[in-house]
């Protein structure tokens, strides 16, 4: 087990725990790294304020990889200015493409997806595009170069879970690449479901950010995570769609 | 005027170095676009605005 490594865009990861940096308080995103074990970090960019802001790369461990996300595209000429800016910055080259025309569930425009992954792949980036779990879109995102693919479960932000987990499983079957749930996974038997499923890595913020403890829900996190993936390896016990099996020898006591 | 971060401001004429040192922004924390194409930190020095241009200053915050 101590081998398996998660693979993206050729570099090795042994957290498949992605954690968001949103919604709370930089001083918590150390602690928040630490308890979910934790090797990639989301963040987003935005128009700069002046000197007197706080500087969130001061609160990142220095060997976690960045991963900034194009959040405000609406387009895919968007997602790529914004995927450029963030090179300039200076934290490699990964980058979440992330573009959403509708501002009520923020679902992602899965057509504008694949054109901004195409330029940006072909530009250098390891790409990891964020889409609504539809087959033949995936299948465009890996020819158009994505590292691995990102389905949501449910609608940003909402915490309500696998909504779409048939078709989450459907390209777990059929892509080549990872598959990494992404936003709406809203607690710890959610994400430990999906890894059960296949899923390669999870990415999570908003549950972590709206609980009674970050850094121990992040923990929570961490072990459903890897329970998951260790049940996922080892291959669940198979399900009796009728009747039952005893567990017990069914011989040997009083009636025979 | 040029346009920075939205805003109408009075920079025409000055380099992108001047008006990033003017305005106490942190140049090793922040990204810039002028006209839609990245300005390289090397060429903050070389590289005037004018009117008409639309400048954009960012730096990475919390997102998910």
């Amino acid at each position: 087990m101590t081998d398996d490594k998660f693979v993206l865009g050729g570099h090795e990861f042994g957290s498949r725990f992605i954690l968001g940096s949103g919604k709370y308080s930089l001083s918590l995103i150390e602690a928040a790294v630490k308890d979910a074990g934790a090797e990639i970090i989301t963040l987003a960019v935005r128009r700069a304020n002046t000197k007197e802001e706080e500087n969130i790369l001061d609160f990142i461990p220095k060997n976690v990889t960045l991963l900034p996300n194009t959040s405000g595209a609406r387009n895919a000429k968007e997602a790529v200015r914004i995927a450029k800016l963030a090179r300039e910055l200076g934290c490699g080259n990964f980058v979440k493409v992330e573009i959403m025309r509708d501002s009520k569930y923020l679902l992602p425009d899965n057509y504008e997806t694949v054109k901004a992954t195409e330029a940006l792949a072909s530009d250098g980036f390891v790409v990891l595009p964020y889409m609504y779990p539809d087959l033949n879109v995936a299948r465009d995102l890996v020819s158009a170069g994505a590292s691995a693919v990102m389905p949501l479960a449910s609608p940003i932000g909402s915490n309500k879970g696998l909504a779409t987990k048939d078709f989450i499983q459907i390209l777990i079957d059929e892509i080549d690449l990872p598959i990494i749930v992404d936003a709406g996974i809203g607690k710890p038997s959610q994400a430990c479901e999906a890894m059960e499923m296949g899923a390669a890595a999870i990415m999570a913020n908003t549950a972590l950010a709206t609980a009674g403890n970050l850094p121990m829900m992040a923990s929570a996190f961490r072990q459903a995570i890897e329970a998951g993936r260790k049940a996922y390896l080892v291959g669940l016990g198979r399900v009796l769609t009728r009747g039952a099996s005893a567990s017990d020898p069914l011989t040997g006591f009083l009636h025979n | 005027m040029v346009t920075i971060n939205g805003v109408a401001t009075d920079a025409a004429g000055k380099t992108v170095a001047e008006y990033i040192a003017s305005s106490n922004y942190d140049p090793q924390v922040i990204a810039v676009e002028l006209n839609e194409d990245i300005v390289s930190k090397k060429d903050y020095d070389t590289t005037v605005l004018k009117d008409g241009d639309t400048l954009e200053v960012v730096s990475f915050v919390g997102g998910g």
